[in-house]
């Protein structure tokens, strides 16, 4: 197995967060982005699946701002998707 | 036997915790600090557990706001769940909750508090002071962050006492000594490095949540899948009342997203395909604001009548556009990005589709309140399973009996938590040698990962769990009768007997899904199928269990627990525990039976 295969693997495991909200959200993310995103922006996905669900929650509702640009960036992407404004 | 031989590391501790949500993490924090080794083992990061969904806040009747006591808590509690609980661990939470709670908001858990810098506390529905008389301010929380800040608070402890933690590593049964049947360990998978683990215990600590992810609409997380109680019942072992299964009105169409009671509070209202406001039908005077299993059984209704909307006529319409966008971003925050997002509606222009959705399971392991793993043997129906024990959602003690009240739940994870803690203290010896398991120990638990890695069938797993989970929705869910109970029983059956033929497509361990979930379906199905049978056999109407065909309480043949198991060809049988009426002491008096209104 090539080693970007592992890292999707592990990336999808940890969309299993503690609400279903953020389960759909995220998981949906990696759904529309595992074949077009490049290393640097899974990495980004990656390091953003670390947060805690209140603050990616916080985040994805608009409710206060993702402190790093290539977050912002993935969580504008999320919003677009989901009818809210980006 | 295998087909391959599989290398397992073992790993000894004074006790072994499996999952580590709010129930998990205070037992494995207790453990640690009474001088126990403890190995607490999760599938996902101890902060992301279901817990964190918890907003609304952990009951105890701490009197900061006004008047409450422990015994008003009581009756609140037994009366909720209509008399099923058992009364012994009701007064056990209920006054155990004070000390549990102030040892939170010593161990650093910012609660929201009063001016004066007391832990504030909010009312909320089903409890009362002086027997219903008022509503108390009874529940304690962390802004809308309760369940994520109990997480972080007693996760941070467990590590100050040097708890050890395994994070990632799937659980897939519990493992026998074979000369005497003890439980003794658990077997698991590092999904990081996809080695085998046996992790050996004299005790083992199931809090391991419910499974409401059997049903096609619910608002747990998708980790909710009930492990434990698929190892119990692999093991033998009976779960306990699994009929009982609450209900939220308002959990959003196709995704199960909840929308709170407070969008009714403020004034939404629910209709049919004919825009009628149905709920002025069944309940004339409360309408929209009856009680959560009044409303879900009157949608039910209205859907089984063919008063649905949508293609398919599967569901009814929450409306709050009435309402303005004023009050709706004023007082209800939150509701319009999530009807955005998950239905797709504008709430200033459109109605939500709504549906009855899956949000608890009151029925589990049974235990007693130290959180001990009980099972009726000969004529003894308190027999405590030697070295096993379950707390939280995975649990029956039973404190919610047939309907648990909101608030309750954090408590329960907490005090019970702590319980089985303070329990394995008093009979466990730090550092008491282990025994050595015989060779085939394993072989049950490796042969059926080994079968289960390597199933070559024709169902993928994402399929069959569809049908188990539409099956339940359909026959499982609120409204209930002979008919369709029985036309259930034989469908979920046979959705469980397709797991013969089902289909894994990776053959690796690390960070394989697809296993997972094969390991999460199996446990979820012996579930699915003791709710069912449960459900079937019990002619009565009680709490979560609304029988149209019976919809009365049977007081007289059916204040007891439902035993059930559940082999592994898919049947089930079934036994019966009293309920405990008796309280602990003479602190409180038993609540005897009585019709319940609100």
């Amino acid at each position: 197995m090539s080693s970007n295969a592992a890292h999707l693997k592990r990336i999808r495991w940890r969309c299993r967060r503690g609400t279903l909200e953020l389960d759909a959200l995220l998981g949906g993310w990696l759904d529309r982005h595992a074949r077009d995103t490049d290393a640097a922006q899974l990495d980004a996905f990656d390091a953003l699946l670390d947060c805690q669900d209140p603050d990616l929650w916080d985040w994805l509702l608009g409710h206060a701002a993702a402190p790093r640009a290539d977050w912002a960036a993935i969580v504008a992407d999320v919003r677009r998707h989901a009818g809210l404004s980006a | 036997m295998p087909q391959e031989s599989y290398k397992v590391e073992t790993h000894y501790y004074d006790v072994v915790v499996i999952g580590a949500g709010g129930a998990g993490l205070r037992a494995t924090m207790g453990l640690a600090a009474k001088g126990l080794s403890a190995a607490c083992v999760s599938k996902v990061f101890p902060t992301r557990s279901h817990t964190v969904a918890a907003q609304g806040g952990i009951a105890a009747a701490l009197g900061n706001m006004g008047e409450d006591d422990w015994r008003y808590h009581f009756y609140d509690t037994v009366k909720g769940g209509d008399w099923l609980g058992d009364q012994d661990a009701i007064e056990y939470m209920c006054r155990e909750a004070i000390p549990a709670v102030i040892e939170l908001e010593h161990f650093g858990m910012p609660f929201s508090r009063t001016k004066e810098g007391k832990i504030y506390q909010r009312p909320f529905g089903g409890h009362t002071i002086r027997h219903g008389e008022a509503m108390a301010q009874r529940s304690c929380a962390a802004a809308d962050r309760t369940g994520h800040a109990m997480l972080h608070t007693m996760y941070t402890q467990a590590l100050k006492h040097d708890a050890k933690f395994f994070v990632e590593y799937f659980v897939t049964d519990l493992v026998k000594d074979p000369r005497d049947g003890r439980i003794v360990g658990a077997l698991a998978i590092d999904l990081n490095e996809g080695t085998l683990h046996l992790f050996q215990g004299h005790a083992i600590i199931l809090a391991t949540g419910g499974y409401g992810r059997a049903y096609f609409s619910c608002t747990s997380a998708h980790t909710c899948t009930g492990d434990g109680g698929g190892m119990v019942l692999r093991a033998g072992l009976a779960l306990q009342d699994l009929e009982f299964v609450q209900f939220h009105p308002t959990g959003i169409y196709g995704s199960g997203c909840l929308i709170t009671e407070g969008v009714r509070g403020e004034g939404g209202y629910l209709t049919n395909n004919k825009g009628e406001r149905f709920m002025e039908r069944y309940a004339p005077n409360a309408k929209d604001l009856a009680s959560r299993d009044v409303v879900s059984r009157a949608m039910t209704l209205e859907l089984r009548e063919g008063r649905g909307v949508g293609e398919h006529a599967d569901h009814l319409l929450l409306n709050l556009a009435h309402l303005g966008a004023d009050v709706l971003r004023e007082r209800l925050p939150g509701i319009s990005e999530s009807a955005r997002i998950f239905a797709g509606v504008d709430v200033t222009k459109e109605p939500i589709p709504v549906l009855p959705t899956v949000h608890y399971c009151m029925g589990g392991i049974p235990t007693n309140y130290h959180g001990e793993v009980v099972q009726k043997v000969g004529d003894d129906p308190d027999v405590v399973v030697p070295g096993l024990f379950a707390i939280g959602e995975a649990a029956c003690v039973s404190v919610h009996g047939a309907n648990r009240l909101g608030t309750n739940s954090l408590l329960d994870l907490v005090v019970f938590g702590r319980a089985a803690a303070d329990r394995c203290a008093e009979i466990i010896k730090p550092g008491a040698p282990h025994h050595d398991l015989p060779s085939d120990a394993l072989e049950p638990a490796l042969g059926r990962l080994d079968k289960l890695r390597h199933a070559n069938g024709g169902t993928p797993t994402a399929v069959l769990r569809v049908k188990m989970q539409r099956t339940m929705q359909a026959d499982a869910a609120v409204f209930r009768i002979a008919e369709t109970l029985a036309e259930g029983c034989a469908k979920i059956d046979a959705v469980n007997a397709e797991f013969e033929d089902i289909h894994v497509s990776d053959r690796s361990l690390i960070w394989n899904s697809d296993l997972v979930e094969t390991f999460e379906l199996a446990n979820l199905l012996g579930q699915a199928v003791g709710t069912m049978h449960s459900a079937a056999q019990r002619p009565e109407t009680r709490g979560a269990q609304a029988r149209d065909d019976f919809p009365e309480r049977d007081d007289v043949n059916w204040m007891k627990h439902t035993l059930v198991t559940v082999d592994d060809k898919g049947h089930c049988a079934f036994d019966y525990r009293p309920v405990h009426f008796k309280p602990l002491d003479d602190e409180v008096a038993t609540v005897p039976p009585a019709k319940r209104v609100y």
